[in-house]
């Protein structure tokens, strides 16, 4: 076996960029789910973020706005979802199924004109010498700013859960939303807040994607990752930091097993290609076998102030 | 209007529906399965542009749908199933891995035609059909070999199924004849269509010092990474790609499938068609090589016309001994060409390809 072409810190550095973007569709569902719903539609919300944040990038000249354009498309588009779970009290699982069609059959046609254009791309930062630095210039310095947006997401996520009075409310709303009600706090403005914030960090992720990682639009380019985030989350046992490894580890293993072909080695590219899901199967028996998971009391049950 | 008033008008709307009399009167419904989204601009794109053309041909005589990003394996089977009972005449299954899916259904519809893409099982109501890509392979060959400055040439694959294989073995064979040097690594992807995926692929290759990417998945993807890392060149897979030209996208194989789609429509409005196995090439116009870009030196791009014009005649093969096998027994003897048979389940590479196919 011959790994003499593989740079392990360019490997590194594609790594980050390729958990990018269900990094960010995770930690943005991780508060979705913390708050006490569950959205599966972020598949769809990524898709709309892609398809938005490129034709607003393409249309601008500049790829920030378009990953504005996109965070707002998305979460607007959640609330959609949030309305009619939160207000109208629909099926959590199915709304967010349908979520995920509505996104994919809307990015298409918006999408249409965007076929085959090409796209501002988003350059890495420079910090001069430091970024000149061996190994870890280019790791910790060399990366393009949404990298580091992402990063301070999972930071900022955590610590507004853990250290704010806001964050211990969105909890205390997800883990019991009676008692939360009884406190008086609004169960549902929460949650709809939540869900805001979870569609607009799928749109970034959408459009990290097709601004950064592939970078151009085509239809249904999510493929999946969207799936992906949703298993993060559980992966995760519901905790940020989890998040980030569990991001890593996804976008880590594909990256990994395409270089370790490109460079020649045998691998088992199926094996290699399941080991994250497996993962998460072992995370979620070893979970269970403790006895407590870390999913939130009232997930994915609806709530209604007259109950 | 009660429930068992209700119940009989639908059993009678039902029975007229099924009256042989009526379906001659009808347009043929024509269903076409797709594995990936019709807008990925290769494949199913081609294959879709193919659907248009047909509606064009026959205008009101034929009715037309397609379900999009159908997945291989068991949910294939509910996506025929359901075109069929919908009333499809005639169902164009357009990926390898709905071969099996496309067999049990038709087993169950002895009524409804089917024709599967790239595969190998017939039956009554089964043909199948597919285009000689290698054909189109053997002249990326050339030109990856011609064109390379590092002498590795990276190829994205998708499955380890005969139609990629040989692929890779034509497109290996002439790149070696003008560049002993030359250098394949393949990347086995597990998807036809996945961007961020391919992207990943692309960059991977590149990392690592091939300056020529081949991609036998069907997103523009490779395309786009290749652009931005520079200095690399890719040939169109399955549509011609062409915004990516003249660089990095330098040629490209398109999959004309209208022809084809068209007379096969017509044989159901007429009542002609038959089960039967085709496999065209660049002769037939089923395979076409995109425009050659800028980017090729002038002399390289004559030798790669005539090429093509030697195989569109039938003048060479591009599968002509003597060619080994990667463990060094002999395959083809000199001057011996590979019979369909071989080529159709061709399970191994030749000499000098390095690295294994998974299974």
């Amino acid at each position: 076996m011959d790994f003499g072409s593989i740079n392990p810190v360019l490997l590194l550095a594609s790594v980050m960029v390729s958990a990018t973007p269900i990094l960010f569709a995770a930690i943005g569902e991780l508060v979705v789910e913390r708050s006490g719903v569950l959205n599966l539609g972020v598949e769809g919300m990524m898709v709309t973020g892609a398809v938005v944040g490129f034709a607003v990038a393409v249309n601008t000249g500049a790829p920030l706005p378009g990953f504005a354009a996109a965070a707002l498309a998305s979460a607007v588009l959640s609330l959609t979802f949030g309305v009619l779970t939160q207000v109208f009290l629909s099926n959590q699982v199915a709304t967010g199924l349908g979520l995920t069609l509505v996104g994919l059959g809307l990015s298409a046609l918006i999408g249409k004109p965007y076929e085959g254009m090409k796209s501002p791309t988003l350059p890495r930062i420079d910090l001069g010498p430091l970024t000149d630095l061996p190994v870890v210039g280019r790791l910790v310095f060399g990366h393009d700013i949404m990298v580091y947006v992402a990063l301070a997401l999972v930071a900022g996520v955590w610590a507004f859960l853990r250290y704010t009075r806001a964050g211990l409310i969105l909890r205390a709303a997800g883990e019991n939303h009676d008692a939360a009600h009884a406190l008086g706090y609004k169960v549902i403005r929460i949650r709809l807040a939540a869900i805001f914030f979870g569609g607009a960090c799928a749109g970034l992720g959408g459009a990290y994607l097709s601004l950064v990682r592939v970078p151009q639009w085509t239809e249904g380019m999510t493929a999946g990752a969207g799936w992906i985030a949703l298993a993060i989350v559980v992966f995760a046992s519901w905790r940020p930091w989890w998040v980030l490894v569990g991001a890593y580890l996804f976008g880590g293993v594909t990256v990994l097993q395409l270089n370790l072909q490109a460079a020649g080695a045998q691998v088992p590219v199926a094996l290699l290609s399941a080991s994250p899901y497996l993962v998460t199967i072992l995370v979620l028996v070893v979970i269970s076998a403790r006895g407590h998971h870390g999913a939130p009391g009232s997930l994915g049950r609806p709530f209604h102030a007259s109950q | 209007m009660n429930r068992r008033t209700l119940l009989a008008s639908a059993a009678i709307l039902a029975a007229t529906a099924a009256a042989p009399a009526f379906a001659q009167d009808d347009p043929v419904k024509a269903g076409f399965i797709y594995v990936g989204p019709i807008g990925d601009g290769g494949w199913t794109y081609e294959h879709d542009q193919a659907r248009l053309a047909v509606e064009e041909e026959y205008g009101d005589q034929v009715e037309t749908v397609y379900q999009e990003s159908v997945p291989e394996g068991a949910d294939a089977t509910r996506a025929i199933t359901q075109m069929a009972l919908s009333g499809a005449d005639i169902i164009f299954t357009t990926s390898f891995g709905f071969m099996d899916p496309t067999v049990e259904v038709a087993a169950q519809f002895p009524d409804v035609k089917f024709e599967h893409a790239t595969g190998y099982k017939t039956a009554d109501n089964v043909s199948t059909y597919s285009a000689r890509f290698y054909e189109g392979r053997a002249i990326q060959g050339h030109i990856a070999g011609s064109m390379t400055e590092t002498n590795k040439v990276g190829y994205i694959a998708s499955f380890p199924i005969p139609e990629v294989i040989r692929g890779i073995n034509a497109a290996y064979i002439h790149a070696k004849k003008v560049n002993p040097d030359v250098e394949f690594n393949v990347v086995w992807a597990y998807t036809w269509f996945d961007p961020a995926k391919e992207a990943d692929a692309a960059r991977a290759l590149i990392e690592n010092g091939n300056d020529v990417i081949l991609q036998h998945t069907d997103s523009t993807a490779p395309q786009a990474a290749a652009q931005e890392a520079g200095d690399v060149i890719t040939f169109g897979q399955a549509s011609d790609m062409s915004e990516y030209g003249p660089e990095p996208r330098v040629s490209s194989i398109i999959d004309n499938w209208a022809p084809y789609y068209i007379d096969r429509v017509g044989a159901v409005i007429d009542g002609t068609w038959e089960s039967q196995q085709v496999w065209h090439g660049i002769d037939e116009g089923m395979v076409e090589i995109g425009e050659i870009s800028s980017a090729v030196p002038e002399e390289l791009k004559a030798e790669a016309l005539d090429l093509k014009e030697r195989i569109a005649s039938g003048e060479y093969h591009p599968f002509t001994g003597p060619i080994n096998r990667q463990d060094g027994s002999e395959w083809l003897a000199e001057g011996e060409t590979a019979t369909d048979e071989t080529l159709l389940g061709m399970d191994f590479y030749v000499e000098g390809l390095t690295g294994e196919i998974p299974n």
